[in-house]
């Protein structure tokens, strides 16, 4: 069964939002997880509008969101702002951040104790 | 007052200047950030003239959110984000009132909340917030953008990618102060002070 709360990823590069997902799939079989990577023509960067989609084809309604650099964070808040699903984003290293999040995610963790997980991995 | 026809003058104009400074704009992005800001901002500005032409007999409100989406969606930097919320701070803004010292001051608020930034940390702020100024005091002029935009130089950078160079980041233009040095600019040219 689909946990209640999703993962998405976003990143400036494409390939690298969609690579991430597959590690994390390997330990959160049952956590939707899509990803945001790079502008609407592909080129380095992101997109507001792929973020947003990245939060309707999640099939959660709860969203843990991790990004990679600056401008990221400001396109994730824009699609926040767009989108009518809760969405937490994290501050944390991407990938180790989004790992942690996804195996206690699969375990039914609540989320302040994944929060409290994810604190040590804050870098930004 | 800004009114429809002020802002597609001044958006035409814009394009303009955009088109024209492109490299140096990227120029100016090579030693302190990813030097792409000239080609995210030409993309930006192409992406507001097409928006712009598609639409038919807008207000006001329509036409500035036409700017912002077309900036948030095709400028794939942190300009996007940041030109784009100035724009839709504005929209949001613009049935209430249309005088450009108001909606620049939402748009500075907008910019400081998406971005984080404040003043000196050589950011496109540090244009916005000492222009915005210049509107009470009447002193709104093209030697006080440039003042601004040259204020920069001296400042070390504490946000976007500038700042992981920290220290050596002192010397540099802001390529985001300079662009919006070029907003304000070609907003005079437009008429916006008459």
């Amino acid at each position: 069964m689909t946990k209640k709360i999703g993962i998405v990823i976003v990143s400036h590069v494409p390939e690298v939002a969609a690579g991430i997902p597959r590690l994390l799939e390997q330990v959160a079989a049952d956590v939707s997880i899509t990803f945001a990577g790079g502008t609407d023509d592909n080129d380095i960067g992101t997109s507001a509008a792929k973020i947003s989609t990245a939060f309707t084809e999640n099939k959660a309604d709860e969203i843990a969101a991790f990004y990679d650099l600056g401008s990221s964070k400001m396109n994730l808040e824009l699609a926040v702002e767009m989108t009518d699903k809760k969405v937490h984003i994290y501050d944390a290293a991407l990938i180790e951040g989004a790992y942690t999040a996804a195996t206690l995610l699969q375990a039914d963790v609540a989320l302040k104790d994944v929060e409290e997980q994810l604190a040590p991995l804050k870098i930004k | 007052m800004l009114t429809v026809e002020l802002t597609k003058k001044w958006m035409e104009l814009f394009y303009d200047e955009i088109d024209k400074n492109k490299a140096y704009l990227s120029e100016l992005d090579t030693p302190i950030g990813d030097g792409d800001h000239g080609n995210n901002m030409k993309r930006g500005v192409t992406g507001v003239k097409e928006g712009l032409a598609k639409l038919k007999e807008p207000d006001l409100k329509a036409t500035l959110q036409a700017i912002a989406m077309a900036l948030i969606s095709k400028v794939g930097g942190a300009s996007g984000p940041l030109y784009g919320t100035a724009f839709l701070e504005m929209a949001k803004k613009c049935n209430e009132t249309q005088k450009p010292e108001e909606l620049f001051t939402v748009a500075l608020e907008g910019i400081k909340k998406r971005g984080g930034a404040k003043e000196g940390d050589k950011t496109m702020v540090d244009v916005w917030a000492p222009i915005v100024k210049t509107f009470s005091d009447g002193s709104f002029s093209k030697e006080e953008i440039k003042k601004a935009v040259e204020s920069t130089k001296d400042m070390e950078a504490r946000k976007g990618r500038a700042s992981y160079l920290g220290e050596r980041s002192i010397g540099h233009l802001d390529p985001g102060a300079m662009s919006s040095g070029y907003l304000f600019e070609t907003f005079i040219d437009a008429g916006g002070t008459k």
